[in-house]
């Protein structure tokens, strides 16, 4: 019965090929680390999202007379309804967990580099619309973390030339963050994750045309590569009941880890809290923010820390296959920049006084010059590796890959 | 390969059936939270008691107060219309009139129309109901249209003799 079910489907529809092509027999490198584990998370977290918040939308009232109240009423009387808030909040620190743990392997391995570039693009844009996402999501509890860090980053784009005014007034649809601000903030914090889901689909499918890379960074052999299913389906899902226990510590023992005692207080447009800082998973760029003591250069080099992820496939010139394992330098890079990004963090969580504004500016300094000095490094490495002599049988990959690569131009 | 590494299929069997069976487990049980944060909550439930003053409802008068939300008729019958009633077995749904009031002063019946919900409207005999044209007597029993039951009498008790607790 279930095969002529099957039968039926796949004379309409390319059911069974589909499983085939892309999950029994769809070729994985079978040496893929546990960091591999990351793509899947931030697919589940992503879900977890979207079903939590659905459900916790069916009781918030987007209003700035009821917002506040309509938490409370979530967190004290819905049934189960601090289990949904909670996942939910801690959920979206999961998800930049997850996300920045997915995107420094990718550094790290060198997965961003040719062919992978649109692969690398496609998760640039997630990372954007996470970030909107998730700034939109913070302002509707409508306390005073919410309601100052909106107030501060709509500001931001009051550095635009020419029309900065307007365009601020038109983000807020108001003068001040308001109660159509609320309301637009709502309207596409429920919008834009499924516009996330349509974009993870396009990271997928690009994934599985260029297929994922591995540690050694070298594409290898057929028979080096065994079936997704069952091999990577039960891995992922082991990675998954870990994360699991870890998401559910913060869940039900430290709910509170992530959340700013401030934000129980209402918003109050007449005051504003003694010290403001953003969610932790912004601190870096909002550290880079402030140490440019000047509005619009602050906002450009803010944007710029963001964007310049996507420039990564052209500032890495080296044409030797691998990733920073095999590349001290590269390596080197990649450790000042993880070590650079903490202390970015955490002058970014302090107020800027002191020494915390020189350490800021340099730090922001050390961030833009290990991508900018990325090529002329990566060719010197290059150059080093060469003279000390490749191991062999590398030298005709890296020829394999330039040829492959102007073949496809 | 040594003894260890032999693949025993029957175990293999055994550990991913009870692992396959232990996650749907998991994922079923993980929806019940969100199931039942669509169910009312304490406070609404809350509502569902109602105290109701009778003082000043005068014999003849419908009294129509909320319960959960449902109008309750609350209607202080005259002597005739009790006689009439107790004599009456209903429609097409009989009922001793008895059997549908605490005291026969009061008839206490959800002002809900049991064919569609809407709510009837109160004549001299009764109720007649907008919608469809459901017909019932002065003891809530149904007379004659599309309505299958008798108006619904809520769960309630007299607190003293001019004071009810519907819920």
């Amino acid at each position: 019965m279930t095969n002529r079910v099957i039968a039926w489907i796949d004379q309409r529809f390319p059911l069974t090929s589909f499983v085939k092509h892309e999950l029994t027999e769809y070729p994985t490198p079978r040496n893929l680390s546990y960091w591999w584990n990351f793509g899947f998370l931030a697919g589940f977290v992503l879900v977890l999202q979207i079903v939590s918040g659905i459900f916790l939308a069916m009781h918030y009232k987007p209003d700035i007379h009821l917002a506040f109240d309509s938490v409370q009423y979530i967190m004290r009387e819905v049934n189960y309804g601090w289990l949904l808030r909670y996942l939910h909040a801690i959920g979206a620190s999961a998800f930049f967990i997850v996300i920045y743990i997915h995107m420094a392997r990718t550094l790290y391995y060198g997965s961003y580099r040719a062919p992978r570039e649109l692969l690398w693009w496609s998760g640039q844009i997630l990372l954007l619309l996470l970030m909107a996402t998730a700034f939109m999501g913070y302002l509707l509890p409508w306390g005073q973390m919410s309601y100052w860090g909106a107030q501060v980053i709509t500001s931001l784009f009051r550095a635009t030339p020419w029309f900065g005014n307007d365009l601020v007034l038109w983000l807020r649809g108001d003068f001040t963050v308001s109660d159509a601000t609320l309301n637009r903030f709502f309207a596409l914090h429920y919008l834009v994750p499924f516009i996330i889901f349509g974009m993870v689909l396009i990271h997928l499918v690009a994934l599985h045309a260029v297929r994922s890379s591995n540690p050694s960074g070298i594409n290898l052999a057929d028979k080096d590569n065994i079936p997704f299913h069952p091999y990577f389906t039960s891995k992922d899902f082991y990675g998954l009941g870990v994360f699991l226990i870890v998401l559910c510590g913060f869940v039900f023992f430290k709910p509170d880890f992530f959340l700013e005692a401030i934000n129980n207080v209402p918003a109050n447009p007449m005051q504003t809290p003694a010290h403001i800082v953003p969610e932790w998973y912004f601190l870096p760029f909002y550290a880079i923010l402030r140490a440019i003591p000047d509005t619009l250069g602050g906002v450009v080099a803010m944007v710029m820390s963001i964007m310049i992820f996507a420039a990564m496939p052209y500032l890495d010139r080296s044409k030797l296959p691998g990733g920073a394992r095999f590349r001290p330098l590269y390596r080197l890079a990649f450790y000042v920049f993880i070590i650079d990004v903490a202390v970015l963090s955490y002058v970014g969580a302090h107020p800027p006084s002191g020494v915390l504004v020189d350490v800021g500016r340099v730090a922001t300094f050390v961030y833009f010059a290990t991508f900018l000095l990325l090529p002329p490094v990566s060719i010197l490495e290059e150059r080093w590796l060469r003279a000390r002599g490749l191991p062999p049988g590398l030298e005709t990959l890296v020829v394999g890959e330039d040829d492959k690569v102007g073949a496809e131009k | 390969m040594s003894e260890q590494d032999k693949v025993d299929p029957e175990r293999r069997d055994f550990l991913i059936t009870s692992t396959t069976i232990l996650g749907v487990a998991g994922a079923a049980g993980a929806c019940w939270p969100l199931i039942s944060s669509m169910n009312p909550t304490p406070s609404v439930k809350s509502e569902a008691v109602t105290e109701v003053d009778l003082q000043g409802v005068a014999p003849g008068a419908v009294h129509t107060v909320p319960w959960r939300g449902e109008p309750v008729f609350i209607f202080h019958r005259t002597q005739g219309e009790i006689a009439a009633m107790e004599e009456s077995k209903g429609g097409k749904d009989p009922q001793p009139d008895a059997a549908r009031v605490k005291n026969p002063d009061w008839l206490v019946v959800i002002g809900i129309c049991t064919h569609l919900g809407c709510v009837p409207n109160k004549t001299a005999k009764g109720w007649l109901c907008p919608c469809h044209g459901s017909i019932y007597d002065n003891s809530g029993r149904i007379i004659s249209g599309p309505a299958p039951r008798n108006l619904d009498v809520p769960p309630y008790h007299f607190a003293a003799d001019d004071k009810i607790i519907i819920g």
